[in-house]
């Protein structure tokens, strides 16, 4: 028997995302354009009508977000994609995906900001945006992809886990993977793990929405197929009307937190490259900024520097305990991120600063380049 | 008929004040449901925020109440995916045309097929009588307690102007004509809407000496002032000024998004 032949493409990280989508089984993208997500949306709208899907161009974001929520409630599994300004107007219905458990995708693909910014422009400031940026303490998931490949690949995790655990996922990439080009090996449809909601086994009676499962997330019906039920952004009892009682109130947020807190192992992704214990620095990285991290260390490694990289893949639920681990021996550690920070002050909340964490930042559109790394690895 | 059939009984009693106009308006959604012969699990009942935006948690389908202005979007959503379901959003005067006021038109200039039951009492219910983008001009609210500067919104004229299928207005006093308009509304294809102009004696009856205090002077107001859209043809804007002005406004059938989009769907595979 011959081998099969191998489907070898060379495309962009965002197309990467729209196939990778289809892949999943996405059947309804609603979005609004905004540089440098656009080309998601371009994909899209060609490819979903041939696979009998719906795109819909909405009037803005706001509505983008809440035409997935709906399509997801009526059983598809829904998308959307943006960059920037339109995050900020997501947030309101990304916290009603949150509170009424509602399994979508949203993918943000970073530009510079604040406000309009830099728009074509690399970026990774948009990171505690996607953490708090709806109001309230809620749940949520964000993937930070570093390759073209690596987002075909989480975004069919986004996909899995949003359906898996009843949440919104963020797919937090940014431009300089949207739009870098290289190889992909796009894999075989039928090697694909797809995991579609848990659906009521009980009968229409029985079936409580917000159920307080021992897995922590309920089964969901979607709706017309039987289970007429009530879905709302207020605080609900587990037959998901609204309640005022502190107790059921207490109970219902509990497990809504918890359902991705304690499910963290399962979530959490990190890549660990060259982390032992030898290893005198520990760089900590992500997206886009984990490639230029990688080839710092390698020319570092080739000169005899003991230094590893843990690529953060989860960025929410933070990795802390990764992080925990992989420190191990060491003697300092790096955080390049375009941004003034934000992971950085996780990383030193996380190592309850026992070590020197080197920041080293950058918010003016360019990327940090390997020589700058290279440069703290070596001196810093 | 039976209504309680339809209605959540453990829901009740509901948040509506005595003499509010909402309830009016519900019980010719559920009598035309029940002449329709719709199944329970095949209606979808969506919202946004306020008090007419509370209707879903006392209904027994589908329901889901959404973020203030939201519901058309969250509907078009779930139409495009289950298009099998009768997708019904209930709406308030602000939340279908102020912070939804964007949606609204869309949906309409799109066609999508849904029905569209908008409560207008030209006031903000929910927040405790704010003016909104029906509040008539130099008209009191809480926020505009010297009169309202704003022009008001016709919600029905916009409807027709953004490209909906049918569009029909009438009051919570003419009971007959809203079970007739919303029927029509419910059976039409593409985006249809039903604009009922509600008693809010909390809010607005007590702030606008006019239409006097109570639900039932606020019922009587309505009657007093409605003219048929084919009467006001031939009257003035100042013979108009404070009129009720209802009737049909549009009614033609056109291609609906999802027949447009089928021929989209058909493209993609040539
Ligand atoms: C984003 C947002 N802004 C403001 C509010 C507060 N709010 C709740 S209901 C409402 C107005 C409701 O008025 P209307 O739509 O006319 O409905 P009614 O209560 O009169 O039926 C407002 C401003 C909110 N819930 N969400
Ligand atoms: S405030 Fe007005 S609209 Fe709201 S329930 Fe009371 S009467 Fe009805």
């Amino acid at each position: 028997m011959s081998e099969p032949k191998k489907n070898i493409k060379m495309i962009q990280g965002n197309t990467a995302c729209a196939e990778a989508a289809i892949a999943a089984g996405c059947t309804f993208f609603a979005g609004y354009p905004i540089t440098p997500s656009t080309e998601i949306a371009e994909v899209l709208s060609y490819r979903l009508p041939m696979v009998g899907g719906n795109f819909i161009q909405m009037e803005d974001e706001i509505a983008s977000m809440g035409a997935i929520i709906g399509a997801s409630l009526g059983g598809a599994k829904a998308m959307t994609a943006t960059s920037g300004p339109g995050f900020s107007l997501k947030q309101e219905n990304l916290g009603f995906a949150a509170m009424a458990e509602i399994p979508c995708v949203v993918v943000n693909v970073q530009r510079g900001g604040p406000s309009t910014g830099l728009p074509t422009h690399v970026a990774q400031a948009d990171v505690m945006q996607a953490r708090w940026g709806t109001h309230g303490d809620h749940p949520i998931i964000a993937l930070c992809p570093t390759s073209v490949s690596d987002t075909y690949r989480l975004t069919l995790r986004a996909f899995n886990l949003s359906e898996k655990y009843r949440t919104p996922v963020i797919l937090l990439t940014d431009e300089l993977i949207g739009h870098l080009t290289e190889k992909i090996e796009l894999p075989e449809p039928g090697s694909i793990e797809i995991i579609n909601r848990q659906k009521p086994t009980v009968s229409p009676e029985k079936y409580l929405p917000y159920e307080s499962t021992a897995s922590l997330v309920p089964p969901m019906a979607n709706f017309g197929e039987g289970y007429r039920y009530h879905v709302t952004g207020l605080v609900h009892d587990e037959t998901g009307f609204p309640t005022n009682d502190s107790d059921k109130a207490a109970l219902m947020l509990a497990r809504l937190n918890d359902k991705i807190e304690k499910n963290r192992d399962d979530i959490v992704e990190v890549e660990e490259i060259h982390i032992d214990y030898e290893m005198e620095t520990l760089i900590i990285a992500y997206g886009s900024s984990a490639r230029s991290a990688n080839r710092a260390m390698i020319t570092a490694r080739e000169e005899g520097h003991k230094v590893g990289l843990l690529v953060l893949k989860t960025i929410w639920p933070f990795p802390e305990k990764e992080i925990q681990q992989a420190m191990r021996n060491a003697k300092k550690i790096i955080v390049p991120e375009l941004n003034l920070g934000q992971i950085a002050h996780e990383v030193e909340w996380a190592t309850n600063r026992r070590i020197p964490i080197i920041k080293l930042n950058r918010i003016n559109g360019e990327s940090i380049k390997p020589s700058e790394i290279h440069k703290v690895i070596t001196q810093g | 008929m039976d209504y309680l059939q339809y209605l959540r009984k453990d829901k009740m009693p509901h948040i509506w004040c005595d003499g509010c106009g909402h309830g009016i308006i519900l019980k010719s959604i559920l009598r035309t449901i029940d002449t329709l012969g719709w199944e329970k699990d095949n209606i979808a009942l969506i919202s946004g925020i306020g008090c007419s935006g509370r209707t879903p948690g006392y209904v027994d389908f589908n329901t889901l109440h959404t973020t203030h202005g939201r519901a058309i979007a969250f509907a078009t959503g779930l139409k495009l995916a289950n298009p099998k379901l009768h997708v019904i959003v209930v709406t308030g005067d602000g939340d279908a045309t102020a912070i939804g006021g964007n949606h609204f038109i869309h949906a309409a200039r799109r066609n999508l097929d849904i029905n569209v039951i908008v409560f207008n009492n030209r006031i903000y219910g929910m927040t405790g009588g704010q003016c909104s983008p029906t509040t008539p001009t130099l008209k009191k609210s809480t926020t505009t307690p010297y009169g309202n500067p704003d022009s008001a919104f016709d919600i029905s004229r916009l409807a027709e102007a953004a490209g909906a299928s049918y569009v029909a207005r009438t009051t919570t006093f003419h009971v007959a004509k809203m079970d007739q308009y919303i029927k029509a509304c419910f059976l039409k294809k593409g985006f249809s809407v039903v604009e009922a102009y509600s008693n809010c004696p909390t809010s607005y009856g007590k702030m606008n000496k006019e239409t006097g205090r109570r639900g039932v002077d606020m019922l009587l107001y309505q009657k007093d002032n409605m003219v048929p859209i084919e009467k006001a043809k031939d009257m003035s804007d100042e013979e108009l000024q404070g009129k009720l002005v209802t009737g049909v406004f549009v009614d033609r059938n056109i291609p609906d998004y999802t027949e447009n989009y089928s021929i989209v769907k058909q493209n993609s595979k040539k």
